[in-house]
């Protein structure tokens, strides 16, 4: 197998990747204001694991559908590889995993890989090639010709990772995507994860409901509060970067998780001191 | 590494044929033993003619008039045809625009349900008056009406009822509407639209036929069947419903047929079996 | 609690019908405005408007024949034959007989066809042997049988119900059979785990299961009722139902056109109102029931 090591277009020299700034989401409507996020101030460099964390309802997935531009922010500014976001989906400078798969029934694995590369026209043998790569990239490469329906949900995950990296985005925006999964096939998901963001370099900005799975893949773990979702708690994983079973028994993962945990509960009363503190580490690492 | 995986389909098109024939064993031993068991009856009971022909007098009054029979199937047939494509082309065509914009959809997606349940039958007449009595296009209308709405109908519904995830993927790939609509819309639309072509042909041949019970030229099935029957001619009319459901089964297979080619993916998730 | 939706929006079909209607209306007086024949009114619709307008082009099809005006149509409702009774009257009666028919054989067909689904459901050969005959006897034109099973079966009633019932039977037992197997297998998996048996299951879970489609083939028979009894009709010579009102106008059509529009406006208003009196039946009976996901509303 080829090693290619396919790096994604960072962002503009030192700049940070994603930045958002004050932003905020309110939600009208017949059923009445729901402030889903509130003064949210996030940084995240170029290569990066970020995975944000919180309880059900805490706005997760919807700031990173902000991020992406699928929904607009209220208030605030995000700013995507050095432009505001609807500019980065236009330049389509990320890729989305959902938490369902959502591969097209009626394409064989390849095609549904090869859609990003359609829709950008790309030349028939470029898509082609492109497509097997990626495949290649998650070790599916035999199932080129298989119909989505007869994976299973690991591995139709894996189509849609695959799918996702198809066009080197620079940003890999993941929403709970093994949370459909068991226990074990979502380990193993998580080392393969891993691995392609190493072989890759994209940032990634994850979601996900489970501490052990977010402490054992980032960089730094993004701690949510319950509604309206503010940034509690942002905790660095400093973990060796080469991870694998073993660093699951670590003393220091340990340790983290239960950080997070802790983190986790002490959000759900909410201060603002926890806040204001989140925010200065949440900016710390901007250039 | 993972479980449960099939591989794609390795036999060969003669053992999928094969087999598919085979399922039909249980049916068709049935329906032989049915009109053994009806020829039986109508021989031993000695059941008049007039209410129950036999299946081989049936085969033989076919057999006597076939000349006649032929020419009114060929006519009919055309009919149905012409009815086919107009009413289906028009409620594809239909069914594409009212999808597209919400506000028609309001109000054309009731009045077609709504019209769908209306008689189109009782229709028939105004079109003998306005094509005239003579003219094929005059039934091939009434099909024509009775094939759109379904059509129409369920044309909107597949090209509506996206995932909504599926929508997002495409938002998060900056793909305007109309790569929305060529590579989610119409591909998930498909199933639906076959559902209705099938719809399609019995309904088509019903409004032909039937259209042609109120007034038509001696050489239609409709007349053919009416007028048979009016003499208390049975097994002339039922040879000719046997040309009539011909029609009915050729047609619908045709679909089927075409429905495989477009959408080999599709398998058979939506049948009853 | 289910959530009731609004007056306003529930209302949006009715609306968007109008709409519809109405716009088809301003069609075709617009049509017979622009192409049909002359307007001669010494007082509009008793208003004492002179109407006198020459349309600039003349086709046939916009004629007064062949397109009569709106309002003639209306009128005849009101016109009154030899024996002192309103048109609107005969229709309606004529009508209601059509119903009566179409409803006998709506409930004998549901029933039969319910009850045969109930048993191949249950038997494993007849369902091997019977669904496809039945899937391919759909695609047979049955109306097309019609005239022969009326007149063969001589009492005009039983041949009407007959035709009726057998149409609606065969969607119906489709449906069924689809129905009665669509139930979550975790809850049949309970069941089990009580050692129901085979009729507890079937009216604990198959059935209920199953209403959604049901209702969805009761709406298709409850249409193709009102045609097979008004097709069945047509070959008999039964003088009371709609078929005859129909006949009759086809005869008289170049006389007076009005009165064949008056019966087809009835007709169509039969096949409606079966229909919405079916999804009203089934949005009470389903009322309870989770709300469907987006995209399929009827």
């Amino acid at each position: 197998m080829t090693d290619t090591v396919i790096r994604s277009t960072g962002s503009p020299a030192g700049g940070p990747v994603v930045q958002l700034v004050d932003v905020s989401k309110v939600f009208g409507g017949s059923a009445g204001r729901v402030e889903a996020l509130s003064a949210i101030d996030l940084s995240i460099a170029s290569g990066e694991f970020v995975s944000l964390i919180g309880p059900s309802g805490c706005g997760k997935s919807t700031l990173l559908r902000i991020v992406g531009d699928l929904i607009p922010a209220t208030d605030g500014t995000v700013t995507v590889n050095g432009k505001p976001a609807r500019d980065a989906r236009l330049d389509r400078d990320y890729g989305m995993v959902f938490q369902a798969p959502v591969l097209f029934d009626w394409r064989t694995v390849q095609k549904n890989v090869e859609l990003p590369l359609e829709i950008l026209r790309r030349p028939k043998p470029e898509r082609e090639a492109k497509a097997q790569a990626m495949l290649e990239l998650v070790e599916l490469g035999s199932f080129a010709d298989h119909r989505p329906w007869q994976l299973s949900g690991g591995m139709q995950q894996r189509v849609a990772i695959a799918r996702a990296l198809a066009l080197d985005p620079a940003i890999l925006l993941m929403d709970e995507p093994f949370g459909a999964l068991d226990e074990m096939t979502r380990e193993r998901m998580n080392l393969e994860l891993l691995r392609i963001w190493d072989r890759t370099g994209t940032t990634v900005i994850f979601v996900t409901h489970s501490i052990p799975e977010a402490v054992f893949l980032s960089t730094r773990v993004v701690v949510m509060s319950a509604r309206p979702g503010r940034i509690t708690d942002v905790i660095e994983i400093d973990l060796p970067r080469d991870r694998n079973v073993e660093t699951r028994e670590m003393d220091r993962y340990f340790e983290l998780v239960t950080r997070v945990r802790e983190a986790l509960r002490s959000g759900e009363g909410g201060s603002a001191d926890a806040s204001a503190s989140a925010r200065v580490r949440a900016e710390g690492l901007s250039a | 590494m993972s479980v449960a995986v099939t591989t794609p389909s390795g036999r060969s098109a003669a053992a999928r044929i094969g087999s598919g024939l085979r399922d039909w064993v249980p049916a068709a031993a049935v329906l032989v033993g049915f009109l053994v068991v009806w020829q039986l009856v109508v021989s031993i009971f000695q059941i008049k003619q007039f209410i129950l022909p036999g299946p081989i007098a049936i085969a033989e009054a076919w057999q006597e008039d076939l000349p006649a029979l032929w020419a009114a199937t060929t006519y009919t047939l055309s009919e149905i045809i012409t009815g086919l494509v107009l009413g289906v082309s028009a409620g594809l065509l239909v069914g594409v625009l009212t999808a597209r914009f919400a506000t028609a959809r309001e109000s054309l997606m009731p009045f077609a349900i709504a019209a769908n349940s209306v008689p189109i039958l009782a229709f028939a007449p105004v079109f003998n008056n306005w094509f005239g009595v003579a003219n094929p296009l005059s039934k091939a209308m009434v099909a024509a009406v009775l094939c759109f709405f379904p059509v129409m109908i369920n044309t909107v519904r597949g090209l509506t009822s996206v995932q909504p995830a599926a929508l997002e993927l495409m938002r998060s790939y900056a793909a305007g509407q109309l790569e929305v609509f060529r590579r989610v819309r119409v591909p998930n639309a498909l199933p639906f639209i076959f559902t209705a072509l099938r719809l399609s042909t019995t309904l088509a041949t019903i409004g032909a036929i039937v259209g042609e019970y109120f007034a038509a030229p001696r050489s239609s099935l409709g007349q053919y069947i009416a007028t048979a029957s009016g003499f208390l001619n049975f097994e002339r009319s039922w040879a000719a419903i046997v040309f009539a459901a011909a029609i009915g089964i050729g047609l619908y297979v045709l679909v089927v047929a075409l429905e495989r080619l477009v959408m080999p993916w599709y398998g058979s998730r939506d049948e009853v079996t | 609690m289910p959530s009731r939706r609004p007056l306003a929006r529930r209302a949006r079909p009715v609306i968007g019908f109008s709409v519809i209607v109405l716009l088809l209306l301003m069609a075709w007086e617009g049509a017979k405005w622009v192409a049909g024949d002359p307007w001669r009114f010494e007082s509009f619709l008793g208003t004492g408007i002179a109407i006198n307008h020459t349309p600039p082009f003349r086709l046939t099809p916009f004629n007064d024949i062949n397109l009569p005006h709106v309002w003639w149509i209306v009128e005849e409702f009101a016109s009154v034959d030899a024996r002192g009774t309103t048109t609107l009257a005969v229709l309606v009666g004529a009508g209601l007989f059509t119903l009566r028919n179409a409803a006998v054989g709506f409930a004998i067909g549901a029933v039969v066809g319910l009850g045969l689904a109930i048993v191949i459901v249950h038997v494993r050969f007849l369902e091997r042997s019977l669904v496809p005959l039945l899937v391919v006897s759909q695609t047979i034109p049955i109306i097309a049988i019609a005239p022969l099973i009326v007149i063969g079966l001589r009492a005009d009633w039983l041949g009407v119900a007959a035709v009726t019932s057998y149409l609606t039977f065969f969607p119906v037992t489709i449906a069924a059979i689809r129905g009665l197997r669509a139930f979550d297998p975790r809850a049949h998996e309970l069941m089990t785990s009580y050692a129901a048996d085979r009729r507890t299951v079937l009216w604990k879970l198959r059935l209920p299961s199953s209403t959604a489609y049901l209702f969805t083939a009761f709406k298709i028979a409850a249409t193709g009722s009102i045609v097979g009894a008004i097709v069945g009709e047509l070959p008999s010579g039964m003088s009371q139902g709609l078929a005859r009102q129909i006949l009759t106008g086809m005869q008289y059509y170049t006389l007076g056109p009005s009165y064949l529009w008056a019966a087809i406006v009835i007709a169509s208003a039969l096949g409606i109102g079966a229909f919405v009196l079916v999804t009203l039946v089934e949005r009470w009976v389903l009322r309870d029931a989770r709300p469907a996901e987006s995209g399929a509303e009827a």
